[in-house]
Formats: structure tokens, C-alpha cells, sequence
């Protein structure tokens, strides 16, 4: 885990970096001997291929979040892993509902296929470029998008004889 | 259906009683225990239709050939494999050295279904796989039955949210086996009562064997066309107390 | 992907959109890709078969969309979501402790490392330190239930290989560890053993040496598996050889556990990032050296005597201690201290009644489980419900790899390969 001012550097680094700018890092967070650096939606394809090339070569995890109420609400996670220096990072990217796009990172990291369309089937990120943007775990057909924070858990009533309109 | 109240020993046979608390239950219930099908009036109006002459003709023993075949058929269950989720790892366990559902002749797994004749749920029926497991089970030729184990299939288990299908709205389940994942020797229990179903004998167990078929919770109306007179109440002390309603 | 819906002909009634849905998942860049092999000028066609989710060799409801020329896989779409449980939306909803149970039931095969990695999140972010005890602990009943998880998987490969008489030498010692599961938490499967800050309850008298026991079969029958499988011609042929994938690709796929270390990669969170006082035990990691089934199969068969070997150390150096965490707030206090200590009381009430209350923030936090890196990451919001629980469940990700490693090869190689890759779908689908 890199400690704060080792953060920082790469913060750092990446803002320097001519194809990201100044304001592609939106922030950092160093909690609990972790490291989180923000990045703006746009700028998610050549933060982590930068990345890639500072070490963090594996791409652990891609999850989405909803951060409702807070805006802007939908944040999807990449976890970065180094392998050779056991090293963990995360980048966030969080989107609004309103214009729910992100750059698929797909074509750099296979890895993320799968990961991506759980994202687009649990919260409706699409996710501009990714060779097949489908639903995954529910079907086809299915509206609506079921992790965010407003979907209902839904369920049945669990039919007892009271109750049981069968 | 009345209660009748008749003195002990006028037209009952004493032999035919095993216990005295028995013959009370029974005379002042009124329940026709020495019928052919001592439950029938009350699952009356559960059942419609096909459903209802499918479950009568399980249940009435007609002759003795139906009886020979009803036990050749009980002895020889070919289960489906049909492993959904973590359930399906100890419907594995029944197969398996432990539990030996081969000494009751069932380890004839059968992979496709229109070989098999028992399909075990086991595991979450999610709301994509419900129409899967509607077709396998439209495939499977007649006679069939199903098990329903585990809790997610039977009820919705312990995730009660969008994603899941209890399996009773989709399709007629003959056994339920309850517990998360239930023990192999609970689903061996839950085949057996199968097993008993098929034979015609069907083991209510406990309301059996104490005589206590009258006693099943009824909902309060039905649209069968029966009068909705209540759900029936049993006054220990009273002795003429309410008759339940219903033929 | 979206297409207009076609117009309703007087013959054939007009396609569901699902329908439509379905049928757009074109094969196009398939068939030119048959083309520039050269398939124009043979009569051969593609198929596509539909190994649908109900099949006894897709270990689970898993739908494969094979695409053959001959006997010969081009492609490989996987079809999953047939056991999705909605476990992570069902996780919001319940208190923090209420969530291991779901969570456990993620992953049926391991769920003792479900809990262990939501448990690892949760005390990162609440700050609690494990008791060596129960750090010990934990680790028995973790690499008991990777031992239980590769068995299985040894007997459901062999029976999918045709070897069918492994199937219940595997069963019976799954049962021998399911007793001990029973012996400590009183279930089988699903024990809610582990919570956040320890364990639930100490080992029972009797344990200790029923465990010994076992430790001390172990060996010999993994030997007997060996001694069966190991130098079976069939096996061996089968296994060897076969739908081979390099490191570096499994990598770009985001691979891990034996499947990565079947192709030489030794990465292993357990030596890597030790947790959990597995840095106090000496074990080796199992490592292959081409990456085709076979030594897939080999480093699996091979990790059981590696568990074997950290179960009995730990036993024998089985610290003292409480067994899970002393702060009131997280764990319940013993019952017999309701009794006499006001706080403890009302502590029992807060904890029973609302939760833990768990200060916000969020955590990835990953451990190595049967078949691979088993993540979980924990949003808190503050309350005593989690804002977010997301498993990163290994098979996920492993499955992506089923394509490039099966391609080219046989129907009957794809059978192997898929029980190589030891598919758990409840992780899968969550």
C-alpha cells in the first residue's frame, strides 16, 4: 500500500503527464493504509495505462458504486495490484446519472470484459468502446438497473396459509 | 360434515382404536378417519382441476395392479440432475458414501429429463433460470414429481429480493424440504415421504399417526365456492363446540 | 445492439424484443475469421451449440455458446446469471454482522473465505485487532475448507473426466471435514463461523484431537488419489497437453490462484500479503510449468497436502486467548457477564438490536481463496448497514479466460478445461 506521500508522487506524476493534465485528478485519499486517487471520467484509459507502466501492472477488480445521494452518483473502482512491489491502488471515476458514460478500458485490460457489464447491468454506466455492452446477470429484457440505490430489493411475501393466494 | 358424538364402544369397535385420546379426538372432530381418503374434504378446495384428479389419483388406492406399479414406481426414482446452487452440493452428498440414496435404489442420475422422473430444486431459482427449469420440467414424461429442497426454492430462502422466484408460482411441487442447505439425511427424509406419496400412502406424519387429520390451518375464504364460514376453532373444553365447515 | 422491430408478417407473428436481443448476438466476425482459415472452399459449416444452463458437465448453471467447425472449438461465448441471487443488493439492506450469512452463500463451495474477506474488510475499516487465537483459528477452518473445496472439485473433474469412482473417495473425506465443521459451529455447510473480530465460538473439547486424526489421514489419502489418477493413461492423455495458456495472458485476464499458478506465475496472497498470522507457517506454494490441464490438475492435488501441513502447525501452536475481539461495540459480550455488568447489557442490546456501527469509509480487501483472489470491498456510510458490499468473486473473472483457453481444441478437451478451471457459479453469478 503506498503511504501518503508516496500518493502524493503519483498524483503527482500523473497530473504532470502531458496526456492527462492538470485536471485529470480530481483527489486523493489515504485511508486506512490505502491509497484512492480520483480521476475524471475522461481521462480513465491513459491514468491507468500510466499506471500500468508505474508498476501496477494487474487489474484486480472493476466495481461500480452508488454514491446517492451525494452527486455526482455512480463511481466505478479500478484496483490496481503490483505485483512485484505488493502494492494496492485504487482510481475511482464517478459519472452522473444524468450522462452515465465512461471510456471502457476493455481494450487495454481484458480483464475488465465481464467486470464492465456487471457495472452496465447493476448501475447503467455504458461504457463507451467495450466490445459487447450487454446484461450479464439479469436477463436480456430486464429494465431498470438493480444495485443502484432507489431500485427496491423487491421480494415476495413468503406464503404462509394465511396468506397464500395460490 | 357433522359431529357426531357417540358413547365409547356402541358401534365402535374397540380393537379398532389404539388409544382412547384417539376415539375422543376423533368423535369430536367428526373426521371419517376409516374412509378411503381420511384428508380428501379438506384439501377439496386446494386442489383444482387436473391438479385436484392427479392428487385423488395418487391418493385412492384402486386396485392391486395400481398398487404393484405404484410400488415398482416409488423403488425406482430417477432423479434429474439438477444442481442449482450450494443444495446441489449435498443432493451430491446423498449420492455419496455417507447418505446412500443407492440403497433405496435412486443413484440412477439421469442427465436428461425426459429420462428422468424426479426433479430435485436444489438451490435459488433465480428469475432467469425459472423458465429454464419450467421447460426441463415440461419435458420430463408423466409420472413426475418434484422436490422442492432447500429454502430458497421452497420460500425465498434467505435472500427475499428481485432476483429470485419461489419455486411453488411456477410449478407444482410434491415435497418440500426445508433447511439452508438441509442435511443430506434431511433430504434423504424428504425422498422417503416422496417414496410414501408414490406408494399411495401418503404420511402426513405427525397428524397421522395422532389422528389429528381435522386439524390443518384453512384459510379463511376460498374461491372454490365453499361457504367462508371461517378459519374453524377448537375449543378444548366445550364439547359441542363450532364444526369446521365444508363437506 | 438495439434493432427496429421487424414488421409482423401474416405468417410469422413479430419478435419479442428479447428475442431480437437474443438472436443479435451475431456470429459475423466468426464466420470471416472461418473465411481467412480457409473454410470457404471446404462445405463446412459452423454450429453453434447451446450447452444450456441445465447440463451435467457445466459444474453449475453455466450456458456455453460453443461455436464448432467439426469437433473443433472456434469460439466460446459464456452465458451467465442463471443463479443470481442479488446478494450484494440483499447485503445492503441487513446489519453488518446479518451480512455474513448472505455473503457465505455466495460462493457455496468456500464459504468460509466469503467471510473471511467481507470480515477482513469490516475490521479494517472499524479498526478491530483479531486475537492470535482467533487468527489461528481461522486459518484451521481456511485451508479445511480449501481442502473441502478441492475435493470436490477432484471429484466432480474426475467424474466429468469419466473417472467416477473418485467422486465418493473425495465425498468421504468432505465428510470427515464437514464433521469437523459440524463439531465447531453445528452446521455443515454456511457455518457463520467467522465474524467481524474473530470467531464466533471456541473450538469444542474433542476437536482438537478429531482434527489430529484427520490430519493424520490426509496425506495418505491424497496419496490414494495420486496413486489412482496420477498415472491413469486415460487421465493423462486427457489432461496433458491441453488448452494451454501462457502467464502473461492469464494475467491481462486478471487470473489468479491455481489456474495462474499452473503457468508458473507463484503469486499467492498467503505469502505475498500475508493475513491473518499465515506469515507464522511454513508451506510451499505449488507451482506448474506449461499451463495446460494437467498441471492445473497437479497443483490443485498438490495443495492439499500444502493445507494439510499449515493445519497441523497451527494446531499445534494454538495460542490461548479470547476468541474474538473484546470490544463491546463490535463483538457481543459472554452471556454470563449480562448477568452482573450493566454496560454489557446494554451493549448486547445495541448490537442485537441495531449493529454494529461502523465509521465511514471504504475498503478493498482480498484474500486468497481456492481459486484465486477473493476481494471484498465495503462502503461505509457511518450507519450500521453497509452502503456497498461487492464481492470480487475469482471465477468471475477466471471465466473470461475460458475462450482463449479452449480454443482450437476439442469438445472433449472443452469438457476438461471447464472442470480444470473449477467454475463455482454462485461466486460467478453472485
Amino acid at each position: 500500500m503506498p503511504d501518503a506521500t508516496e500518493l502524493e508522487l503519483i498524483a503527482q506524476e500523473l497530473r504532470a503527464d502531458p496526456g492527462l493534465g492538470q485536471d485529470a485528478v480530481l483527489g486523493t485519499l489515504h485511508f486506512r493504509d490505502r491509497g484512492t486517487i480520483e480521476v475524471a471520467p475522461a481521462h480513465i484509459r491513459p491514468a491507468l495505462a500510466k499506471l500500468r507502466g508505474r508498476g501496477y501492472s494487474f487489474l484486480s477488480s472493476v466495481h461500480g458504486v452508488d454514491y446517492h445521494p451525494h452527486e455526482p452518483r455512480l463511481g466505478v473502482h479500478y484496483e490496481m495490484l503490483d505485483m512485484s512491489a505488493v502494492d494496492r491502488l485504487t482510481v475511482k471515476a464517478r459519472v452522473p446519472t444524468e450522462a452515465p458514460h465512461l471510456p471502457s478500458v476493455t481494450p487495454d485490460w481484458p480483464t475488465a470484459n465481464h467486470q464492465e457489464r456487471e457495472v452496465y447491468d447493476m448501475f447503467g454506466v455504458v461504457f463507451d468502446g467495450h466490445p459487447d455492452l450487454r446484461r450479464i446477470l439479469m436477463p436480456e429484457d430486464y429494465e431498470g438497473h438493480p444495485q443502484r440505490r432507489d431500485f427496491p430489493v423487491g421480494g415476495e411475501p413468503v406464503l404462509f396459509t394465511f396468506n397464500d393466494s395460490q | 360434515m357433522e359431529v357426531r358424538r357417540e358413547p365409547l364402544g356402541a358401534e365402535v369397535d374397540p380393537r379398532a382404536l389404539r388409544i382412547r385420546q384417539t376415539t375422543s379426538r376423533k368423535l369430536l372432530r367428526g373426521a371419517d378417519i376409516e374412509g378411503p381418503n381420511p384428508g380428501a374434504h379438506l384439501e377439496e378446495g386446494k386442489l383444482e382441476g387436473e391438479e385436484l384428479e392427479r392428487y385423488v389419483h395418487e391418493r385412492v388406492l384402486t386396485t392391486t395392479l395400481d398398487k404393484a406399479v405404484a410400488w415398482a414406481r416409488s423403488n425406482s426414482f430417477f432423479p434429474a440432475t439438477f444442481g442449482l446452487a450450494c443444495c446441489a452440493i449435498e443432493m451430491m452428498s446423498i449420492v455419496a458414501a455417507r447418505v446412500d440414496v443407492a440403497r433405496f435404489g435412486f443413484e440412477a442420475f439421469r442427465a436428461s429429463p425426459r429420462q428422468a422422473d424426479l426433479l430435485v430444486l436444489s438451490g435459488r431459482v433465480s428469475i432467469k433460470m425459472a423458465p429454464i427449469v419450467r421447460r426441463i420440467y415440461d419435458q420430463m414424461l408423466e409420472p413426475k414429481w418434484t422436490i422442492s429442497m432447500g429454502a430458497c426454492c421452497s420460500s425465498m430462502g434467505v435472500f427475499n429480493n428481485y432476483a429470485l422466484v419461489p419455486s411453488d408460482k411456477f410449478m407444482p411441487i410434491d415435497v418440500h424440504v426445508p433447511g439452508c442447505p438441509p442435511r443430506p439425511e434431511a433430504l434423504m427424509h424428504g425422498v422417503l415421504k416422496l417414496r410414501k406419496m408414490v406408494q399411495e400412502d401418503p404420511d402426513m406424519s405427525w397428524r397421522e399417526r395422532y389422528d389429528a387429520i381435522g386439524t390443518e390451518e384453512r384459510a379463511p375464504a376460498f374461491e372454490s365456492g365453499r361457504s367462508a364460514a371461517g378459519p374453524p376453532t377448537f375449543d378444548a373444553g366445550s364439547n359441542g363446540g363450532e364444526a369446521p365447515s365444508g363437506a | 445492439m438495439t434493432e427496429t422491430p421487424t414488421q409482423a408478417s401474416p405468417d410469422t407473428p413479430a419478435k419479442s424484443t428479447y428475442r431480437q436481443m437474443e438472436e443479435s448476438i451475431t456470429l459475423a466476425p466468426i464466420e470471416e475469421q472461418i473465411a481467412d482459415w480457409g473454410g470457404g472452399h471446404e462445405t463446412q459449416e459452423l454450429l453453434t451449440l447451446n450447452m444450456g444452463p441445465h447440463h451435467p458437465a457445466t459444474h453449475g448453471v453455466l450456458r456455453l455458446l460453443v461455436t464448432l467447425q467439426g469437433e473443433v472449438v472456434r469460439d466460446i461465448k459464456p452465458i451467465i446469471g442463471y443463479v443470481h441471487t442479488g446478494i450484494e443488493k440483499t447485503a445492503e439492506d441487513k446489519a453488518y454482522w446479518k451480512v455474513i450469512p448472505v455473503l457465505e452463500r455466495m460462493d457455496y463451495l468456500s464459504y468460509y473465505f466469503n467471510a473471511m474477506a467481507y470480515c477482513t474488510a469490516v475490521e479494517d475499516l472499524a479498526q478491530v485487532e483479531v486475537p492470535k487465537r482467533a487468527q489461528y483459528l481461522r486459518v484451521i477452518h481456511l485451508e479445511l475448507n480449501r481442502i473441502m473445496s478441492h475435493l470436490v472439485w477432484l471429484g466432480t473433474s474426475a467424474l466429468d473426466l469419466g473417472a467416477i469412482s473418485m467422486f465418493w473417495y473425495c465425498f468421504r473425506e468432505r465428510e470427515q471435514i464437514l464433521d469437523l465443521f459440524e463439531m465447531s459451529s453445528g452446521q455443515r455447510m454456511h457455518t457463520r463461523y467467522f465474524q467481524v473480530g474473530g470467531v464466533i465460538e471456541d473450538i469444542p473439547a474433542g476437536f482438537a484431537a478429531k482434527l489430529k486424526a484427520f490430519v493424520d489421514v490426509m496425506p495418505s489419502r491424497a496419496d490414494q488419489y495420486n496413486a489412482l489418477l496420477h498415472g491413469n493413461e486415460i487421465v493423462l492423455q486427457r489432461l496433458r497437453g491441453t488448452c494451454q495458456l501462457d502467464a502473461e495472458s492469464l494475467l491481462q485476464l486478471g487470473v489468479t490462484g491455481p489456474l495462474l499458478r499452473a503457468a508458473g506465475n507463484p503469486w499467492d496472497l498467503r505469502k505475498a500479503a500475508p493475513y491473518s498470522s499465515y506469515e507464522d507457517f511454513d508451506f510451499k506454494i505449488p507451482v506448474g510449468t506449461v499451463g495446460d490441464n494437467y498441471d492445473r490438475f497437479a497443483v490443485r492435488l498438490a495443495e492439499i497436502y500444502e493445507s494439510v501441513k499449515i493445519i497441523s502447525q497451527a494446531l499445534d501452536g494454538l495460542p490461548d486467548g479470547p476468541h474474538i475481539t473484546t470490544d463491546r461495540k463490535i463483538a457481543l459480550p459472554p452471556r454470563h457477564e449480562l448477568a452482573t455488568s450493566m454496560e454489557a447489557l446494554i451493549h448486547h442490546f445495541k448490537l442485537v438490536t441495531e449493529g454494529m456501527r461502523v465509521p465511514p469509509g471504504e475498503v478493498y480487501s482480498a484474500i486468497e481463496a481456492p481459486r484465486g483472489e477473493l476481494g471484498c470491498f465495503v462502503r461505509s456510510d457511518g450507519s450500521s448497514k453497509p452502503a456497498r458490499v461487492h464481492m470480487r468473486d475469482p471465477s468471475f473473472v477466471n471465466l473470461q479466460a475460458l475462450s482463449s483457453m479452449a480454443e482450437g481444441s476439442y469438445i472433449a478437451d472443452l469438457i476438461a478445461t471447464l472442470a480444470m478451471l473449477d467454475p463455482v457459479l454462485g461466486g460467478i453469478d453472485r
